[in-house]
């Protein structure tokens, strides 16, 4: 159950403006995995992420969602997203619960919105401690304030998989303490995520993995950074939850 | 109301309104998708579409619809296909459909600029009854369209990324507003001309910011003033004998300048409402500790 795979990259190129910007990326995530992509401004994170979702054409390699090949998923509703953004303001005021709702649309027959959906929305502002703002216009939030929104709007359709495009840029620490919460009951609950970070900072003993990027490649599949020092030291013996790629992930705490 | 009794004004008076709901209707998607010039876009092509009913002997309503319709699906494609110079390929389309419309109304028998003027500029008196069934299915259209996927018009115009992943068919959706646009270009264009068809469909709806914090209110708003104004302009003409679609689109902008002076007191009092609901909760002023206390002696 836990070997199934949510996220599989095989291969997969991109380009933009015919610049090749990833040059053959192999990444898997299997269910109840928190993976982190890291790499320096440019590195082709958020390429990675965009190709994931169907926003980037891939010129090469193969892209399955819950083993289905990208192109044939329609299942959407599986799926949570938070963009890489500094706003989400449209040209026209709306509610912070009106773009939140817009999250719950996968879920919802013919954009109808019913009670549980409403309630659901809720949630998730609750989760993100953005409920008492829920009236108000984005456009009258804080970089931060307005990054919590986008991760509810992601949480409203209660997915299985989030993928997360820096989630925490911008948002102070005591929130991002909050937002670790929040994840981590969302992967004990069963979630897998996949998130671009820059810093690991609160999120640090939730992941499972990383994954560096360089220049459109990968450069390092495995443990944390913040682990692979100390952990490598000679005469270190211990069970090291993230075993070697291919080996059954050890979950400790996390899942039952 | 003796203005009722002539047919003539309650064509005019039943097209004026349409329009008043129709263009924010649609104006409010383009304006929050930062494409508030595509209304002016598909007015000038509409134009060819006009001039072309006249070679053709065909309805001009029927066939600037077909036309701007072709063209907005043209406009939507250049937008995705469109490398670095999109805005080069829109102009041509916006000056080509101009250049089309003078070509073919003058190539037309009998035909002179004289025709198109009253496309450009709205002539309400000489709307036929055939005008009218026309405007009416136009109309009908365009209200299904952008209140029965409000939802989904509101996702992918908000977050085109983000209306991706919930599984909405984005470049459908796209299209669509794009036709509806050009639908709607067609209605208003009897009423306000094609050439201020554009102001119906964008300053109803910067005015009602003015006032609103959500979307849902800002579309009620810009439609309420849309049909206010289309009205309040129709009427004005009749008795005043000024072109009826420049009385409404300086209306709407007298309307856009009066809420623009209400908003500021009316967001100070909104506030001290909010304030006096909640006293403790924050002071308008920060605070200073105004005594000092032994704590702050600072020892020699
Ligand atoms: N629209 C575009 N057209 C052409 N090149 C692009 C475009 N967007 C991004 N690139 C290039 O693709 C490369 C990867 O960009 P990407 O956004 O994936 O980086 P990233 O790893 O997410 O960086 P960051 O940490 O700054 O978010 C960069 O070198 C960038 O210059
Ligand atoms: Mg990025």
């Amino acid at each position: 159950m836990s070997d199934e795979s949510v996220i599989s990259l095989r291969g997969v190129r991109a380009e933009l403006g015919s610049r090749p910007v990833l040059r053959g990326i192999d990444l898997t995530v299997r269910r109840g995995q928190v993976v982190a992509l890291l790499g320096a401004n440019g590195s082709g994170k958020s390429t990675a992420v965009r190709t994931i979702i169907g926003q980037v054409p891939v010129t090469g390699g193969e892209i399955e969602l819950f083993g289905t090949p990208r192109r044939r998923f329609r299942d959407w509703a599986r799926v949570g997203y938070v963009p890489q953004r500094t706003t989400a303001a449209g040209g026209v005021p709306a509610t912070v619960t009106e773009v939140v709702s817009s999250g719950r649309l996968s879920r919802a027959r013919f954009g109808v919105l019913r009670k549980a959906d409403h309630e659901a929305v809720r949630r998730a502002l609750d989760l993100v401690g953005m409920a008492d703002r829920a009236k108000d216009s984005v456009n009258a939030l804080s970089g931060g304030q307005h990054q919590r929104v986008l991760i509810a709007r992601a949480l409203a359709a209660e997915p299985e998989l989030l993928i997360m495009d820096e989630p925490m840029a911008g948002v102070d620490l005591a929130s991002q303490e909050v937002l670790a919460q929040t994840l981590r009951a969302q992967v004990a609950a069963g979630a897998t995520v996949l998130l671009v970070l820059h810093e690991l900072g609160p999120l640090e003993p939730l992941i499972d993995r990383a994954v560096v990027l360089r220049d459109g490649c990968v450069l390092h599949d495995g443990p944390p950074p913040e682990a692979v020092g100390q952990h490598a030291l000679p005469g270190h013996d211990h069970v090291h939850p993230h075993a070697p790629a291919g080996a059954e992930p050890i979950r400790t705490g996390l899942l039952s | 109301m003796e203005i009722l009794n002539y047919a003539f004004m309650q064509r005019a008076l039943l097209a004026a309104v349409l329009v008043g709901i129709t263009a924010p209707a649609i104006g409010i998607y383009l304006v929050q998708r930062r494409q508030a010039l595509m209304g002016d876009g598909i007015g000038h092509v509409a134009m060819t579409g006009v001039g072309l009913g006249f070679l053709l002997t065909w309805s001009p309503v029927w066939m600037a619809t077909l036309v701007s319709v072709l063209g907005a699906v043209l406009m939507e494609l250049i937008r995705w296909y469109g490398k670095t110079r999109g805005d080069i390929a829109l102009a041509m389309l916006f000056y080509g459909g101009m250049a089309g419309g003078v070509m073919f109304i003058n190539l037309a028998p009998g035909g002179s600029n004289a025709n198109l003027t009253s496309y450009l500029f709205g002539s309400l008196s000489t709307v036929s009854e055939s005008d009218v069934t026309a405007i009416c299915l136009l109309a009908a259209f365009v209200v299904l369209v952008t209140v029965g996927l409000r939802r989904q018009l509101f996702a992918v115009s908000q977050d085109e990324e983000f209306a991706r992943v919930t599984g909405l068919p984005v470049r459908a959706l796209n299209l669509l507003t794009a036709v509806t646009a050009a639908v709607t270009v067609t209605v208003a264009m009897r009423v306000v001309g094609l050439l201020l068809v554009s102001a119906l469909m964008v300053v109803p709806v910067a005015a009602a910011q003015q006032l609103t914090r959500s979307f849902a209110a800002t579309f009620a708003i810009s439609v309420a003033l849309g049909v206010s104004v289309t009205i309040g302009g129709t009427v004005t003409s009749y008795y005043q004998d000024v072109p009826p679609g420049a009385t409404i689109v300086l209306l709407t902008i007298g309307a856009f300048i009066l809420l623009s002076l209400l908003a500021a007191p009316l967001a100070r009092r909104r506030a001290r409402a909010l304030a006096a609901a909640q006293p403790a909760a924050d002071p308008a002023e920060c605070k200073i500790p105004a005594t000092r206390g032994a704590a702050d002696e600072v020892g020699v």
